[in-house]
């Protein structure tokens, strides 16, 4: 995108450099400082016309200062000199108000990442604005083209965005890259004498060229749609449950705020104590790969600094790493997993690059086939995740299993159990693996969970 | 409020000149509404963990979002710049959906009203808090919960704060601004006893100051409340699995009423007929001793406005009557398009998001059965206090929302705590099964917080003990 060259590096180097210096003459011993940048534009479009176009520019600037164990963040988006002077004084003034924290402060020398590799992240193409309403009507057009029983819609929307990411720190670590983001979605409406069905379907591609095309997303879409219409309750029962590739990601997402150093050292995670045992059956192995060409979690070097790397998170069943940055690894008594995550102004937590479960070798149908009589779960909703205990409640819908085929759309239901034990039960992964998050699973089949219905 | 509101104006460093220029540049004859929304925020968060008060960040942000709607149509930029040019470069795109050439007549903007009034008084250095007594409050929170019981093992607690000044200049010459300060105080406390480790939270605030959390040592109160939750956690049971009688305590549990009613009577979604609520205007939703509103002038409240972020003044909406359905809540565009009136419910995150219809604060008129009766009259079920988050399908209208404290009843007697359960049901059909509500209506403390479209709003539910004859409850006990 042409805003590389409006957004040229060497302006953002300067301003981190000097808000580093000015921090320096408020007396911080040490800071770093986060600049973002870039570029958005979103198009909606609904019934065939353009709902609503949206376009913008942003930037962003965040920084962190240390008073020996002291430290504060903060941050704006006024880049005027005399804002960020007074910006840099009440930062460091935030800073000299909280307690000494004994185990804060920057990476040591030596570990930060040395060279930024190009990760196939960034994608130069510019989308005109008439450009992104055609992909969105076409994929809308051939939502609707696809089943007579789609009848109305939530719309179709295309999206594209770029940014740049700059980190600097006092420590003499200067990094940046630039990202990009393609996406394609739509939301058909399906309805019968049973009532309406909603369901969506979607792309979302770091290079224009990878995205699929407005069709097969489109058709995609309405499948997921229409199959849902007459849906209905199921009598309570303990049943085998599969999770589709869309909702088994969420267990995989579960897993991972678990595995965060800050949810282990707070005591507010479920997987306390679990590190080097046995989590899961032998045949799950789960990786957290921040160097992955081309993926959406990819980026060269973490909200610290450090490198990321690619790293098995669960090995045959074990659990093998926690996602660590500096603090939390301090904290637990390790070293940093190059996993800082980093909001602008924030300091940072530790969290998932792209993170997955490596596929089986059994297809979805062949799972499906050894289910007498369970729940095939593609949707689920709400918030019933305990992250201290891992009891685990959510309302969900899918079909009704019988004899190894879908019987019949279920909804209104919920299913129940604890983490913990769903990943000990998991009895079946699949080999459709596809990347379409930063997090990724295949099919899931899990032994057994309650699930509530009549 | 008048003053305010011309500090407001210099803080944006506009002039009046560059406002009616932008407009008048977004406004051609084919577009029906155009706006400018203006917007400083300033944002302070100071956080504990460990008894150490360890984290203090803050966050500026302006910018000044433009918009244009015609027809269906919507365009919309957004600038973190708010100089003339940065102004008239988001008109242009905003007016790119009109198929037209820039217009070139400014609009005028000449009616200034004043707040009719002020539903959240406040002293700004009582909002903007000193972090040196966000540290005091905080350290004393972590001594009052571990002193509660010795079992606490770890107390984390957050003081934010949010002092948001906007103003919005609109096409029909309409300025008006306002001053909205939020404040919110979270606690969670993690309990632990013989390898059984539980949580427990308690959060509440406003648009308020400073003063809220001291008056009666509020503060403490808080914290009391998250050790006990975490504590009676380390004894509950599992919960059990299957369709059967409620009885939700009064207070935060009306998240029910946001999920299950409240956003499927958002004006746009039956405008696009996609909400299960579509065209049921007239016909009975509810039993008759539901009635339920929408207000946003109840003072200090975390969802209440002024006006909203169209300029128009709040209300209060009463969405269903004594069980009938009565009427959507709705912003302009929706409101024209659907010839409906203006309930001054179209909020906005930021300068950054485009106006959409959202609740304030959504609550369930008291009715007229004792507590305690509800209670008496079930013979086995579940008593839920407190929850967690909800969710709710607009099309097919399922709704869920999770306990975080709720008790089995058996036999008209609350007895055990059960864990944490998921509640689903219909929208169009959960609120027929209320058979009893009671006198005691109560508002949530204001933690709410509500997302839409990516967007978060706060926001604020109320309900006073009510009985629900059957709703499926997800728990693990058959």
């Amino acid at each position: 995108m042409t805003m590389t060259r409006e957004i040229a590096a060497p302006d953002y180097t300067h301003l981190a450099q000097d808000l580093l210096a000015r921090a320096g003459k408020h007396g911080a011993t040490a800071a770093d400082v986060m600049v973002a940048d870039g570029e958005t534009l979103s198009v909606q479009v609904r019934m065939g016309a353009v709902d609503r176009l949206t376009k913008a520019r942003e930037k962003r600037l965040g920084l962190r200062v240390f008073f020996g164990q002291r430290s504060a963040s903060a941050s704006t988006s006024d880049f005027s000199p005399d804002s960020l002077d007074r910006f840099v004084g009440e930062t460091c003034a935030l800073a000299k108000a909280v307690v000494e924290d004994p185990v804060s402060g920057l990476p040591e020398p030596g570990h930060y990442a040395a060279e930024c590799p190009d990760l196939n992240i960034y994608d130069a193409t510019k989308l005109q604005t008439d450009q992104q309403i055609d992909l969105a009507l076409r994929a809308e057009r051939a939502a609707f083209a696809a089943d007579s029983r789609i009848t109305n819609s939530e719309g179709g929307e295309c999206d594209s965005s770029s940014g740049r990411i700059i980190l600097a720190n006092s420590h003499g670590f200067f990094g940046h890259y630039a990202n990009s983001s393609f996406s394609l979605s739509v939301s058909p409406i399906a309805s019968n004498d049973a009532g309406m069905q909603r369901d969506y379907w979607y792309g979302v591609n770091r290079a224009f060229s990878k995205l699929e095309s407005p069709e097969a997303i489109g058709q995609e879409a309405t499948r997921r749609t229409v199959r849902k219409l007459g849906a209905r309750k199921v009598p309570t029962g303990r049943v085998p449950v599969l999770f589709d590739p869309e909702v088994a990601g969420s267990l995989l997402s579960h897993l991972s705020s678990a595995l965060s150093g800050y949810a282990l050292y707070k005591g507010a995670s479920f997987l306390i104590g679990q590190l080097g045992r046995q989590i899961a059956p032998e045949f799950v192995t789960i990786y957290d790969d921040g160097r992955m060409p081309g993926g959406l979690g990819t980026r060269p070097f973490d909200g610290e600094g450090l490198p990321t790397r690619k790293q098995a998170m669960v090995e045959r069943g074990r659990l093998t790493s926690y996602l660590l940055d500096t603090y939390s690894g301090k904290k637990l008594g390790l070293p940093s997993t190059g996993n800082a995550s980093r909001s602008i102004g924030e300091s940072p937590s530790a969290g998932p690059t792209n993170f997955y479960m490596v596929p089986g070798t059994t297809g979805p149908e062949q799972i499906l086939a050894t289910v007498k009589q369970g729940l095939y779960v593609t949707d689920l909703i709400g918030f019933g995740i305990n992250m201290v205990t891992g009891d685990y409640s959510r309302g969900a819908s899918g079909f009704w299993i019988e004899n190894g085929e879908l019987a019949y759309p279920v909804e209104e239901i919920t299913i129940a159990g604890n983490l913990k034990q769903m990943y000990a039960t998991i009895e079946t992964i699949g080999s459709d693996l596809v990347f379409r998050g930063r997090i990724a699973s295949p099919t899931v089949k899990i032994a057994e969970m309650m699930v509530a219905g009549n | 409020m008048a003053k305010d509101e011309s500090g407001a104006l210099a803080r944006f460093g506009v002039t009046d000149r560059d406002i009616e220029q932008a407009l008048g540049r977004v406004k051609v004859s084919n577009v029906d509404y155009a706006d400018l929304y203006f917007e400083y925020c300033q944002s302070e968060s100071v956080s504990m963990e460990e008894g150490i008060v360890k984290r203090a960040t803050k966050s500026i942000g302006q910018g000044v979002g433009v918009r244009a709607t015609a027809g269906e149509k919507t365009g919309f930029a957004y600038s973190d710049e708010l100089t003339s040019k940065d102004l008239n470069i988001a008109a242009d795109t905003a007016r790119y959906i009109a198929n037209s050439t820039q217009g070139t007549a400014p609009v005028p903007v000449t009616h200034r009203p004043a707040l009719a009034r002020n539903l959240y008084p406040h002293d700004r250095a009582n909002v903007e808090v000193a972090t040196g007594d966000r540290v005091t409050l905080l350290n004393a929170i972590d001594a009052e919960a571990r002193r509660y019981d010795p079992r606490i093992k770890n107390v984390m607690a957050a003081y934010n704060t949010e002092y948001k000044v906007m103003l919005v200049a609109t096409s029909d010459g309409v300025m008006v601004g306002d001053i909205q300060p939020l404040s919110r105080l979270q606690v969670t406390c993690i309990a632990e006893e013989n390898g059984n480790r539980q949580v427990g939270t308690f959060g509440g605030g406003g648009r308020i100051g400073l003063e809220y959390f001291q008056n009666d040592q509020r503060y403490l109160q808080f914290a009391r409340e998250a050790a006990r939750e975490a504590i009676l956690n380390l004894s509950a049971v599992d919960a059990p699995a299957g369709v059967m009688p409620v009885v939700l305590g009064g207070g935060w549990p009306g998240i029910l009423l946001h999920e299950a009613i409240g956003h499927g009577l958002e004006a746009d979604f039956n405008r696009k007929k996609t909400s299960a609520f579509s065209s049921l205007v007239g016909k009975r939703v509810a039993s008759d001793v539901c009635t339920i509103v929408d207000d946003g002038t109840l003072p200090f409240r975390r969802g209440s406005l002024n006006v909203d972020d169209e300029g128009t003044p709040t209300s209060r909406t009463v969405l269903i009557e004594r069980g009938i359905l009565r009427g959507y809540i709705t912003d302009k565009l929706n409101a024209r398009l659907m010839g409906i009136p203006l309930t001054g419910n179209g909020r906005r995150e930021s300068y950054q998001s485009v106006v959409l219809p959202r609740m304030t604060n959504t609550f369930m008129l008291a009715g007229e059965s004792d507590p305690e009766d509800i209670i008496k009259s079930v013979k086995n079920g579940l008593y839920a206090v407190s929850f967690g988050g909800g969710q709710v399908d607009i099309t097919n209208g399922k709704f869920v929302f999770s306990a975080s404290e709720a008790y089995l009843i058996e036999n008209g007697k609350i007895t055990r705590p059960v864990k944490g359960a998921t509640l689903i049901g219909s929208g169009p059909d959960i609120l027929t099964k209320v058979s009893m509500v009671g006198h005691d209506l109560k508002l949530d403390e204001g933690i709410g917080t509500c997302g839409k479209e990516g967007q978060s709003v706060p926001v604020g539910v109320g309900l006073p003990t009510i009985r629900i004859d059957e709703i499926t409850v997800g728990g693990t006990k058959a």
